[in-house]
């Protein structure tokens, strides 16, 4: 904590030649490398915490995971030794590890597509009219704040086989009833449902802005253009202007779905068998319940590598779109 | 647009079919908090014996949230998780503000390059750290307490980039006054930066509260006591248990924990949708 104190002393510097500053540039000129200098030692001095940090927290450690990796380092252990590629070919040997790898891969088929169409039609609705929208956005979003671990354990009442709502509904419709989190056919899929209530408020808010940010005129010009039906309007006005929009919502729901672990400890712990395991929740029961350091740092190599894909699909596709300097 | 002012708008077939389908939408998506909230004020009796009505019939309530607050410690899993988002939040906002305005502000060598390191620092999720950080906090002798749930989260990649594109907005000449004024860097940055980027900092206090309020995976990894439990992982304790034969209490345990936010959700949606969608909703 010496660092935040640290700064109190070095930016005071650019002040003192304040008056320097406000000269102009020939008159200035033989200060300014000194100048240019106490500015450097500033914005150091400013970013040196953050800069700390981030070495600390972020670099230190995806180095960290590396190492442990393609070491067989225990933890607690003092030795480590170089074993190469072992310990990812033991996670791909594992019937367990490719299950999960599977079953994220399904998940996240199912998630997008779903939190997609869903997002979608509910931004259109609200969209077409003007009554009531923050009230039906407000609904639709809340899902995406509130705690999962909490909503996890009410969906988990929904789903109870005797006394859970779906089953009574479907019951009293005469439909048959599930044990839904105990069957293997259906554990991951219900996952999936409950992953897709919770993240398509996000995807309607994406939407929403991406409708607003369509300019009347072109509405207007389809009009004269005999574009007078919704649907017409759609297909020619407003789908194809939310490519963008649904591209980057593909990506961002799909690194969400990618995450999924709070669902899968409170109601499966990947079961049954291994039916709904997925990577987030194998990191943590390798890493930190059965201490498998390698097994744990190889998944994250392969989890990171997934995440840093996609995100980097994502930066691509928003730099067409806009401009960092 | 004056078609929109006609009363007879409410009638037509179009607007009766778009509220008819959002409030089927609205309903759906509310079911499991509504049942949650249900079975939170229902006798246990009730609750095994299936029914359909959201009201019991003996109000039992006040038993099974006296139990929840009671038996599992949850005015303490709610402290924790207050004490733990604020103190993130504000070494987060105290870590990232000056980096920030170096970044926007200020030209000096290696700033591409820290830059840079804040790009890859977005692109690294928290949990492939999680193994490394928890052998950090091992060795600092710090797990199972209040510093391990808030360590890995003293800077933020996210705030510094958020920040830096504010305050990039901020007109330089606000700067030069300020330098003029005699005021020194770090006083620029919490004397004017900050207050003028007050919309970056609600988005971020936002998206940075509601992530800690909710997370359930590093703590899960680093506290044992259930005395220093944030909300989700408090919930499971009290499951755990519990053993599912006690409905009651835990649904009205989650309705609290629940309940913060969501208050806080309706009372500012619009700030809400901005802080958690990263300001990609304007």
């Amino acid at each position: 904590m010496s660092e935040p104190l640290a700064l109190t002393g070095a930016p005071n510097e650019p002040s003192a030649t304040g008056s320097v500053r406000t000269l102009p540039p020939s008159l200035a000129a033989a200060p300014a490398r000194r100048r240019a200098f106490t500015e450097a030692l500033a914005a150091w001095a400013l970013a040196g915490p953050a800069v700390f940090f981030l070495l600390a927290l972020f670099f230190l450690p995806v180095i960290g995971v590396f190492v442990i990796a393609i070491t067989d380092w225990q933890f607690g252990g003092l030795t480590l030794s170089f074993v190469g590629l072992a310990n990812f070919r033991e996670i791909f040997a594992d019937d367990g590890f490719r299950a999960s790898l599977v079953n994220t891969i399904v998940y996240v088929l199912i998630v997008v597509p779903g939190t997609l169409v869903f997002g979608l039609l509910i931004a259109l609705l609200i969209e077409s009219g003007k009554s009531c929208r923050s009230f039906y956005r407000a609904i639709h979003f809340l899902p995406f704040m509130a705690t999962l671990t909490a909503m996890a354990v009410a969906w988990e009442a929904l789903l109870h086989p005797t006394i859970g709502l779906v089953n009574q509904t479907l019951a009293a419709m005469g439909l048959p009833t599930a044990n839904w989190l105990r069957d293997e056919n259906t554990a991951l899929p219900v996952l999936a449902v409950i992953g897709i209530w919770q993240n398509l408020g996000y995807a309607m808010v994406l939407f929403l802005a991406g409708l607003k940010s369509i300019p009347q005129d072109l509405y207007d010009a389809a009009d004269t253009d005999g574009a007078d039906l919704w649907l017409d309007r759609l297909r020619t006005v407003t789908l194809p202007l939310l490519g963008p929009v649904s591209m980057f919502v593909v990506i961002v729901v799909a690194l969400r779905a990618f995450e999924s672990f709070d669902t899968v400890k409170v109601l499966t712990q990947g079961g049954p068998g291994h039916a709904s395991e997925m990577l987030l929740y194998t990191l943590y029961r390798e890493s930190f319940e059965y201490l498998r350091s390698g097994y744990g740092a190889a998944v994250a190599v392969v989890f990171l590598a997934i995440v840093v894909t996609l995100t980097l699909a994502q930066v691509r596709l928003m730099d067409r779109r806009v401009h960092y300097q | 647009m004056s078609i929109n002012m006609h009363p007879n708008r409410l009638l037509q077939p179009s607007a009766i079919v778009r509220h008819a389908v959002l409030l089927t939408t609205g309903a759906l998506i509310l079911v499991p908090v509504v049942w949650m909230v249900s079975l939170s004020i229902k006798p246990p009796g009730e609750i095994f014996r299936a029914s359909f009505s959201f009201w019991p019939a003996q109000f039992y309530g006040v038993e099974n949230y006296t139990k929840a607050l009671t038996e599992a410690p949850l005015p303490r899993y709610m402290g924790n998780g207050l004490i733990v988002c604020a103190l993130i939040l504000g070494l987060q906002i105290l870590v990232c503000a000056p980096c920030a305005y170096a970044l926007a502000k200020i030209r000096f060598p290696g700033r591409d390059l820290l830059f840079a390191m804040v790009l890859i620092g977005l692109l690294l999720p928290h949990q492939v750290l999680s193994l490394p950080l928890f052998v950090l906090g091992y060795q600092l002798g710090i797990l199972n307490g209040y510093a391990a749930l808030i360590f890995p989260y003293v800077v933020s990649p996210f705030g510094i980039f958020l920040f830096r594109q504010f305050f990039k907005t901020i007109p330089d000449d606000v700067v030069h006054a300020a330098r003029l004024d005699g005021l020194s860097e770090i006083a620029i940055v919490w004397k004017i930066m900050v207050p003028m980027a007050l919309p970056a900092v609600i988005a971020f206090s936002i998206f940075s509260v509601v992530g800690h309020w909710n997370d359930l995976f590093w703590p899960l990894i680093v506290v044992r006591d259930q005395s220093l439990m944030p909300p989700p992982l408090g919930i499971i304790a009290f499951k755990t248990e519990e053993a599912g034969n006690d409905y009651g209490p835990l649904m009205a345990a989650s309705t609290l924990v629940v309940l913060p936010l969501v208050i806080a959700f309706l009372a500012a949606q619009k700030w809400f949708i901005q802080g958690m969608t990263g300001g990609a909703v304007k």
